[in-house]
């Protein structure tokens, strides 16, 4: 490893588990561990699962916690070199140019190479930046699964080696070794290698106790009755085979709308009434209106 | 905790297993988790197996596998008194005296009767208490399962033999019974699913521990390596769907559609990608501008080529059916990156089913009617290829067109009727394509009355499709 080496983020796995509920952010063994695990091998996190279990939450909450910047990458479809990690300022250079023709005839093309890739001219893009932060980062790199394949190479440098080549200026590397989370919605295989560089940490859907607890902290003024019964309700969904099954921002969007029509109880009808929220296919909707209704066979 | 020396050992063996079972387990993550291990303790169970789970594992469908390799491996090495003595001991502690989180339970419980048992099973799981529950787990797997050192039996026999003595479906309906009662007389359909759904899954609990303990037994007395070899499963991209059980089957259901997202992005990328058409002169005047005029960036237009159309037709017939059903399942789910999707199915007679898809979302739905409603037996329902396609030819023939890419799905076990393979001859002139899949093995091909190959040098391509892996593969290529 070619940063300098940090001191460790946390102390242990509760403590990390601990810290994590304090932003309120609820971590179950597995996540805490593999969140640990990173800051101590100084690796990457692959996060994959579902859309919306939490997986860009997860780096958020660790950067409050760590009281670290989070710098985001958003990935898309056509994302280059020069949106994710460096571009020169082109049109400053073209100024200096013109500026220096003007000045006097007599500037060298190795002074005038000099001056316009320097340090002034660059214009950091996200990793660059992450990697030449002084203060800690996080960086989030979200959906990294939209970019191509080709695309994915840009990454390898810096998940393995916390450093950035630019042929002009020479190779930058990390003062300090930032803690970078991945985010994969799995619409398609990553690369081995970059499989390889991370650990890997797969969110599914929380159990019924998670799900409750995250209810309570994240939807304030809900009684803890009404909390288990959603928790419940939406575990009971899930086992239905269903296009889409609600993840978890929709329990909490549904809680939220239940809070705000009054509720202190869910009975059948109110239930289907506001299956929309936790549903959006109407097939799907219209399934679990009816399973949820219909007396147990 | 035991030094660091054996625990190297051990991660050897677990990693060989792994593999083994097909996980792909490189290099760098073999020392991955050898580093991983010195950063978390044993002793903090869970924790340590999402940390080589999160070496090891990069593939989430891969974690059943994982789970169960651990578990053979590290489940004897339990934090405890125990851990140092060696396992013919350790299996006695188990035995004789209930884990002292068990100390609800007493040391008392060799000498309940079956009754008081039954009553103790039905207390634990109405007040989900999760250490009665194991202590009573291990009680069950004692008194019932039978089991007896070096006989050769898997752990699926000793847990049928358990559970059948609890009668859990027993308990579950007097369960009910009480909240029925609690709640003052009826529930409503509601709160009655909530509530077996509650129970169901404390009882799913309880069952995961009598395996667990099952399995404990079982490595105790056979060690872990041979242990690992009895309970090694093909991974579920693996798995033959024509030998696929029901849990498999259901596993493989849910994989659809995840899968099917997957590959329509793949599909969409593939033919946005790779074809470049004319230059599009608007749009590189307009980013010349950024070069002063010149244009230094040429800009393409891309063409949007045209949706295939799928016809699949299907041999239903008794041996197929489960891979037909499914393959029709994954067709149906990647429907939109194909203009249309026509569906036949066949055994001597061939009807089309494309209207039980149509119009609803719910493939599953679609599917079933398949099976229950179609029109596929025309004289004794064994599968006739050459009328079925004779039928196929005459009245649908006509609406093949150049546009669509023909799927032909089964054995080819054609119990010695006259093959028609003119019809498939004829099909490839006037389709796209034609595809054969065929669920067999390669090796079992043209044996018996198969005669794949007379149908197949017709055809654009000849594929053995026999488990998700290669069914994947071959419709990624259809796009």
């Amino acid at each position: 490893m070619t940063a300098t080496n940090t001191e460790p983020r946390f102390e242990s796995v509760p403590a990390v588990r601990d810290g994590l509920a304090s932003v309120r952010y609820l971590a179950d063994e597995g996540i805490a561990g593999v969140v640990y695990l990173a800051d101590r091998l100084q690796k990457p996190v692959l996060v994959e699962g579902p859309a919306g279990t939490g997986k860009t939450e997860l780096a958020k909450a660790v950067a409050q916690l760590t009281g670290s910047r989070l710098i985001r990458l958003q990935c898309y479809e056509g994302l280059d070199e020069s949106k994710a990690l460096y571009e020169w300022n082109y049109k400053k250079q073209l100024l200096r140019i013109q500026v220096e023709r003007n000045e006097e005839e007599k500037a060298t093309w190795t002074d005038i190479e000099e001056d316009i890739f320097a340090e002034e001219f660059l214009l950091t893009r996200p990793l660059l930046e992450a990697i030449r932060a002084a203060e800690p980062v996080v960086l989030l790199i979200d959906e990294v699964d939209r970019v191509e394949v080709e695309t994915e190479a840009l990454l390898l440098e810096i998940l393995s080696d916390y450093q950035v080549s630019i042929p002009e200026l020479g190779t930058v590397t990390a003062t300090q070794v930032p803690l970078v989370f991945l985010t994969s919605n799995n619409t398609r295989e990553l690369s081995e290698a970059l499989k390889r560089r991370c650990l890997y940490l797969h969110l599914d859907y929380p159990d019924l106790a998670r799900e409750k607890e995250i209810v309570l902290a994240r939807v304030p003024g809900i009684t803890e009755n009404l909390a288990d019964q959603i928790a419940r309700v939406v575990r009971s969904i899930r086992q239905l085979e269903l296009k889409k099954a609600p993840s978890v921002s929709e329990t909490l969007d549904w809680a939220r709308t239940l809070l705000l029509l009054g509720a202190t109880e869910i009975d059948e009808s109110q239930a289907t009434e506001t299956l929309h929220i936790l549903l959006k296919y109407q097939s799907d909707i219209q399934k679990a209106a009816k399973e949820l209704s219909a007396a147990a066979s | 905790m035991t030094s660091t020396a054996p625990m190297l050992d051990v991660l050897e063996g677990f990693i060989q297993e792994l593999r083994t079972a097909g996980l792909p387990v490189s290099l760098t993550e073999n020392l991955d988790a050898m580093e991983a291990v010195q950063h978390i303790p044993m002793e903090d169970r869970e924790a340590f197996k999402y940390a080589l789970a999160a070496t090891l594992v990069k593939n989430h469908a891969h974690w059943k596998a994982f789970e169960t390799v651990f578990e053979v491996y590290f489940s004897l090495r339990r934090p405890g008194p125990g851990e140092d003595s060696d396992l013919a001991a350790e299996l006695d502690a188990a035995n004789l005296k209930p884990d002292e989180s068990g100390a609800a339970g007493g040391g008392s419980m060799d000498s309940l009767s079956p009754e008081e048992l039954a009553e103790m099973l039905y207390r634990a799981l109405l007040n989900a208490d999760e250490a009665t529950m194991q202590a009573l787990a291990r009680q069950a797997v004692t008194r019932f399962a039978g089991m007896e050192p070096g006989r050769p039996v898997g752990g699926t026999y000793y847990l049928y033999r358990t559970l059948r003595n609890l009668d859990l479906d027993g308990v579950l309906e007097r369960l009910m019974e009480a909240s029925r009662e609690q709640a003052g007389g009826e529930l409503t359909n509601l709160e009655e699913r909530l509530e077996r759904d509650e129970y169901q899954e404390r009882m799913a609990k309880l069952r995961q521990e009598i395996e667990a303990e099952i399995r404990r037994r079982l490595v105790a007395d056979r060690g872990p390596e041979a242990m690992a070899r009895t309970l090694r499963k093909p991974l579920p991209e693996d798995v033959d769907f024509m030998h696929a059980s029901r849990d498999e089957m259901a596993t493989l259901r849910r994989t659809i559609q995840p899968l099917a997202r997957k590959l329509a992005v793949r599909l969409a990328r593939k033919r946005r990608h790779g074809r470049k058409g004319p230059l599009d002169f608007r749009n590189t005047m307009r980013h010349s501008l950024s070069y002063g005029g010149v244009p230094a960036e040429p800009k393409f237009r891309y063409p949007r080529p045209a949706k295939p159309e799928i016809i699949v037709v299907a041999d239903i017939s008794g041996s197929v059916a489960a891979f037909a059903r499914f393959t029709l399942m994954f067709v149906y789910a990647i429907a939109s990156q194909f203009s249309r999707v026509r569906a036949f199915v066949f055994i001597d007679g061939i009807d089309e089913v494309t209207r039980f898809f149509e119009g609803t979302e719910d493939v599953n739905q679609a599917v079933h009617r398949v099976n229950t409603e179609a029109d596929v037996i025309w004289v004794d329902g064994h599968s006739d290829y050459g009328h079925a396609f004779q039928v196929f030819w005459d009245k649908w023939g006509p609406e093949v067109s150049p546009k669509s890419s023909v799927i032909l799905l089964g054995d080819a076990r054609n119990n010695y009727h006259s093959s028609q393979a003119w019809i498939v001859k004829e099909l490839r002139q006037r389709a796209r394509h034609v595809y054969w899949l065929n669920p067999e093995p390669r090796s079992y091909w043209d044996t018996g009355d198969s005669i794949v190959s007379e149908y197949g040098v017709h055809c654009d391509g000849v594929y053995e499709c026999r488990n998700l892996r290669q069914l994947e593969r071959f419709v990624e290529q259809l796009g």
